[in-house]
């Protein structure tokens, strides 16, 4: 296999309050030998700003897809939301003639242009697709004994089905190979492929904290030891609201909230300590103690 | 119908019969991302698989098409209902006549905004990316925080590209929730 390069798109809420996300990516794609070159002048992908005004959010993302353009590497992102986005619009502007001369006349006023010359991908995506779980399989160095995982796909990285042609959405299982390959078992749960409820949070609060609570009322209810995410809104909703869903609704979970590649980084054998556990809000001492000593 | 967003003295619900405005759904038709809304035949599917519609009775995508069908426009434009969308897509993929309905809730929202309402939390994220380059302020506090993981450091927008697309696309001035063509 040659050398995997890829722009890394991390766009803004990872820096803002996800960063064991990006440090776990980062060292497990180091261990898998993918190099992630930064996009040194990107912006935010586009999404928070379709609702207010759809042009601007479409110039955002076709900027993005430029800088990559010009750096000659396909982008990887690790948000579902900007990957979603960026494939969406990346595929939209490859697509459409009228609407690629329209993205490319607010680009001209920035001396840029879509030339529709790059892929986008998300993190996992590239471990499926570029990996591979055979591959991937050979770096596992560790088991998880005895460890019960509730996987949340989220939407973004599924829907819509004809831009992001992943998996079918109703009934995903790319997330359970990924897990079960660590030696995990995964569990069933009700609405299993129900959002997170994190982008109506500014919106109504409770009814987004609603959202989440449901889904980890399914979870304690299977009895899981685990959630593994693959998004930061989705880890937000669960890991950095889970007190406060307690507290509102008098629940108690103490569920702990995985990043995915913090649980295949254990499982390769990388010490807890550079995949960021700590900055976990729900502890996850229990998990490090289910793993293999080899 | 949830009271709107962010204009104080909003118009009260009353029982006398809301006006509407035949032309409406022309509006909404001819914006990229409205063209889907003659498809839908009300079959509902939408609204049985929507996680807000789950835990609301003020939620419910297929009526929000059909008012807009009716030119329900004043009822519609100033609501909270059209923000409660978590853009899952569960929708998009479920329906039978393709209707696109996310997209046709973002029209509705920029339509929306264009006549001056947009909830705070947009006007927060707006002047953020102005200021930035990102949708939130990244503060000092994880600026040290990512030098001591020794995690690269974060880009640096040329923010007059991103003031210029501002200008360009009229984001700029929507984003102050002002009404324009007044």
């Amino acid at each position: 296999m040659s050398e995997q390069r890829y722009a890394m798109f991390l766009g803004c809420l990872i820096p803002y309050r996800e960063v064991g996300y990006e440090v776990s990516a980062r060292r497990v794609a180091k261990e898998l030998g993918i190099k992630l070159e930064e996009m040194l002048d990107a912006n935010c992908c586009g999404v928070p700003f379709d609702d207010v005004n759809h042009e601007m959010m479409l110039a955002l993302a076709a900027r993005d897809l430029c800088i990559a353009e010009d750096m000659g590497l396909n982008i990887v992102t690790l948000c579902s939301g900007c990957s979603g986005v960026l494939t969406k619009v990346n595929k939209k502007l490859k697509q459409d003639r009228a609407l690629r001369e329209r993205v490319n006349g607010y680009l001209k006023e920035i001396g840029m242009e879509f030339k529709g010359k790059i892929e986008v991908k998300h993190f996992v995506r590239v471990l499926i697709e570029d990996v591979g779980y055979e591959k991937l399989e050979g770096f596992i160095k560790k088991l998880f004994r005895d460890l019960k995982v509730a996987e949340h796909y989220g939407c973004h990285i599924l829907r819509p089905q004809k831009y992001l042609e992943l998996e079918d959405p109703e009934n995903p299982t790319f997330l359970r190979r990924l897990i079960e390959i660590t030696g995990a078992k995964t569990v069933d749960y009700l609405d299993k492929k129900q959002c997170c409820g994190l982008p109506v949070v500014g919106i109504d609060e409770r009814m987004s904290l609603q959202l989440a609570k449901n889904k980890l009322e399914h979870i304690k209810e299977v009895g899981a030891d685990a959630i593994v995410t693959i998004c930061p809104f989705c880890h937000v909703a669960y890991d950095a609201n889970q007190l406060r869903i307690e507290k509102v609704f008098s629940e108690s979970y103490g569920i702990p909230v995985l990043h995915y590649p913090q649980l295949l980084g254990l499982a390769m054998g990388i010490n807890p300590n550079e995949l960021a556990l700590d900055k976990l809000r729900v502890k996850s001492d229990n998990i490090i103690r289910n793993l293999e000593i080899s | 119908m949830a009271n709107n967003p962010s204009k104080e003295n909003a118009k009260e619900e009353t029982n006398r019969p809301w006006k509407v405005d035949p032309s409406f759904k022309y509006e909404v038709l001819k914006m990229p991302g409205g063209e889907t809304l003659k498809a839908c035949f009300q079959c509902g599917t939408c609204t049985s698989g929507c996680p807000i519609a789950r835990i609301t009775d003020s939620y419910r995508p297929n009526q929000i098409i059909r008012m807009v069908q009716l030119g329900m426009r004043e009822r519609m434009l100033p609501s909270k209902t059209l923000w409660l969308c978590t853009a899952c897509f569960t929708c998009v993929d479920r329906c039978p006549q393709e209707v696109e309905m996310e997209s046709v809730l973002r029209v509705l929202k920029n339509l929306a905004v264009k006549e001056g309402y947009i909830p705070n939390v947009f006007k927060e994220l707006g002047s953020n990316i102005l200021e930035t380059g990102s949708a939130y302020k990244i503060s000092e506090f994880r600026i040290k925080e990512r030098e001591g993981l020794e995690l690269p450091v974060l880009p640096k927008t040329n923010l007059d590209d991103i003031k210029r697309l501002a200008e360009i696309t009229g984001f700029d001035s929507l984003i102050k929730g002002e009404r324009k063509d007044e």
